[in-house]
């Protein structure tokens, strides 16, 4: 607890270097999809992490609850680090970190009825919930999360994508969480369920004080729910900061692309594009490039850049952390805007 | 503007799909009209279950197992498809009009390299010979953005990336020069900046051949930056239906409206995105009167008997909707079934 208190962040994950190995013969590979990535969440706020597929942001939320193993860093949960606690700890504190999965019909067993699937955490964790109150339990959660009594004894195929996302919640949410870790978790849903389902993120973290490690790809779903963003681009924190900061004044050339590429309401055929366009693919993170991970697709990049990794740290001008050796703070002027085609 | 007067290169007419038959049969598209204009894309926008795809597959005549055109015509450039036998459908696709699907990794066949597919229309559809067929297939590429498409010609869909493999899509739908495109989410699996290139190529390729294009989004950003013509479905039916502009500027319809409020890049700042209340209702259990008016915060006893036809209104645009005039003016009866913000 002393040092939850000391710097007020609930989750700390520090260097984390998380992936797969690969196996070629006998030779065994280590693939850190998550190369030496640090994050903090305070209570009661949202942090998203944003980038594209294989920035490694998935790795990432399965190293935080547990179900990849680090290969090197640290994650602190509540004061305690998750890598050395006693197995008995680590279960009283999974109770504490839960998690929201994309595809809510692959996270739901299809055999369980929706109250059997919410009790199902406090036949593993006994003690949280009576047995003779947990009707009433299961009742007053499906109510939190916007679902009636009726929908109790359905099974998920007999529900929409939003109603089994939202059993999904309800699940995490039975064992009384302080952070739920959600990997995609609206990306699958329809817009205007998708709203619903964020105002009652936003509504659960208001009433009940949970934090949000957000993982989506979708920009304006972070911008709307975080506090602070994370963006991600080969394993590594390549931009972090305040949401709204990050939004409206971008530095990391990546951010720039990434930002400019999402579309909007007022974009239309044959207007000028707002676009920076990127070329080439993402590298592999089995063989990432030297230096700067983004520098074989980056405008700027230089010698430097495939010398000297950039380091994550606020630069002049710059009011938050940004991991290229030219953000200046103009930006603009660093970087040509959009080419207008 | 739409081009009233030139025959529209497909359209349907109150199509109605069906799966099962006969009495158990259950419509998911109750009665859409669609045409689409040679130069022209016009979106059809709605949330899962609202037969969005259903629509577009019909045009192509390649409804699922199970579905079933009950009533209403698909034409493709005038002829009646009703009545084609399977050889003449075939002769259609490709030709006259072809599909760039979602999933760019189960549109190809992982055990043939991508040129190969590519080059099979121009082989089997023209009979052009192996190497004219390659040749082709290579300048497509080219044309489609495949760096290096000699090279990649020979590499199987495993080595492509998602936003390569949807280009090498595209380029098959585009080979035998087809008159209509049908795009069914054509960026929905790719990620952001890959997602805008696909756009970017659709926008080009549609304009430069002058392609009459379906493009069918849940996406209302990726629609603005392709459609001119907007049609909004729910529960089977177009609720409403216009230009781009017309429509985006203000919603005549609440359901249209709805969806524009709850794209969180409109609400700009609020701390509450505002949802619409329940879910679509599932087909055969569509609600009475008009299929929205439990979800909406504009509806009057009215609504809850009598179905609102897709009227045309006085700024050209059609809408289905008893309080269309009111949506717009911003003054809401209110009433009884009003909906409330989740």
């Amino acid at each position: 607890m002393s040092v939850e208190a000391r710097d007020g962040a609930l989750l700390k994950v520090e260097g984390l270097h998380a992936g797969y190995v690969h196996r070629v013969g006998l030779a065994r590979h280590r693939v850190p999809a998550v190369a030496g990535v640090d994050l903090a969440v305070p209570a009661a706020r949202t942090v998203g992490v944003v980038g594209e597929s294989g920035c490694g942001k998935t790795t990432l939320a399965r190293a935080v609850v547990g179900l990849r193993a680090p290969f090197s860093g640290r994650v602190e949960f509540a004061g305690r680090d998750l890598g050395t606690v006693s197995r008995r700890e680590r279960r009283r504190l999974a109770r504490e970190l839960q998690m929201v999965f994309q595809d809510p019909f692959t996270a739901l067993n299809p055999r369980m009825t929706v109250a059997e699937l919410i009790a199902e955490g406090w036949r593993i964790h006994r003690g949280t919930v009576a047995p003779a109150d947990q009707a009433a339990e299961t009742a007053r959660l499906l109510g939190l999360v916007g679902l009636g009594s009726e929908h109790a004894e359905r099974r998920p195929h007999e529900l929409s994508g939003g109603q089994c996302q939202r059993v999904s919640i309800a699940r995490a949410l039975a064992l009384g969480p302080r952070l739920i870790v959600c990997d995609e978790a609206v990306s699958a849903l329809d817009v205007s369920v998708q709203a619903q389902i964020l105002n009652l993120l936003a509504d659960l973290q208001e009433e009940l004080g949970v934090s949000y490690l957000f993982i989506s790809h979708d920009l304006d779903v972070v911008r709307h729910l975080a506090h602070e963003v994370v963006v991600m681009y080969v394993g590594t924190v390549v931009e972090s900061g305040p949401t709204d900061e990050v939004f409206r004044n971008p530095q990391h050339p990546y951010t720039r692309a990434l930002l400019s590429a999402v579309p909007s309401l007022r974009d239309r055929p044959g207007l000028p594009s707002r676009e920076i366009p990127l070329h080439g693919d993402v590298p592999s993170p089995a063989t990432p490039p030297s230096g700067c991970r983004f520098r074989t697709r980056c405008r700027l990049a230089t010698e430097h850049c495939a010398r000297e990794t950039p380091p994550l740290v606020p630069r002049p001008g710059v009011g938050h952390p940004v991991a290229c050796h030219y953000a200046d703070g103009a930006g603009t002027t660093a970087y040509p805007a959009g080419n207008g085609s | 503007m739409t081009t009233a007067h030139e025959s529209p290169a497909a359209e349907v007419r109150d199509l109605h799909i069906a799966f099962g038959s006969g009495r158990d049969g259950t419509d998911v598209v109750r009665g859409v009209s669609l045409a689409l204009h040679r130069g022209r894309v016009l979106a059809l926008v709605g949330e899962s279950g609202s037969g969005k795809s259903l629509t577009s597959l019909a045009f192509m005549g390649l409804l699922p197992a199970g579905a079933r055109v009950a009533s209403g015509s698909v034409r493709v450039e005038g002829a009646d498809t009703g009545e084609f036998t399977p050889r003449q459908w075939r002769a259609v696709r490709g030709t006259r009009i072809a599909m760039v699907f979602q999933d760019p990794a189960s549109a190809l066949n992982p055990a043939f390299t991508v040129g190969w597919q590519i080059a099979e229309p121009f082989r089997r559809r023209l009979g052009d010979s192996r190497a004219r067929a390659r040749e082709k297939a290579v300048a497509l590429m080219e044309t489609v953005g495949i760096p290096e498409p000699e090279r990649r010609y020979h590499a199987h869909p495993h080595e492509f990336s998602g936003g390569m493999r949807q280009r090498a899509v595209v380029a098959m739908a585009l080979a035998l020069e087809p008159a209509v495109l049908l795009a069914d989410e054509p960026t929905t699996a790719l990620d952001v900046t890959v997602q805008a290139q696909i756009l970017r190529l659709l926008a080009e390729r549609q304009r430069a051949a002058g392609l009459a294009m379906l493009l069918v989004s849940h996406d209302l950003g990726v629609v603005a930056r392709l459609a001119q013509e907007v049609a909004v479905v729910y529960a089977g039916r177009i609720v409403e239906q216009g230009d781009l502009d017309t429509v985006y500027a203000a919603p005549a319809h609440p359901y249209t409206r709805g969806l524009m409020d709850a794209v969180p890049e409109a609400a700009a700042g609020e701390p509450r995105l505002r949802s619409i209340a329940g879910h679509p209702p599932d087909p055969g259990r569509v609600p009475d009167g008009c299929a929205f008016h439990p979800r909406c915060a504009f509806a009057t006893a009215r609504c809850t008997t009598e179905r609102p036809l897709l009227r045309t209104l006085a700024d050209g645009r059609r809408a289905a909707c008893h309080h269309a005039e009111s949506v717009l003016a911003g003054t809401a009866p209110g009433g009884p079934y009003g909906g409330s913000d989740l």
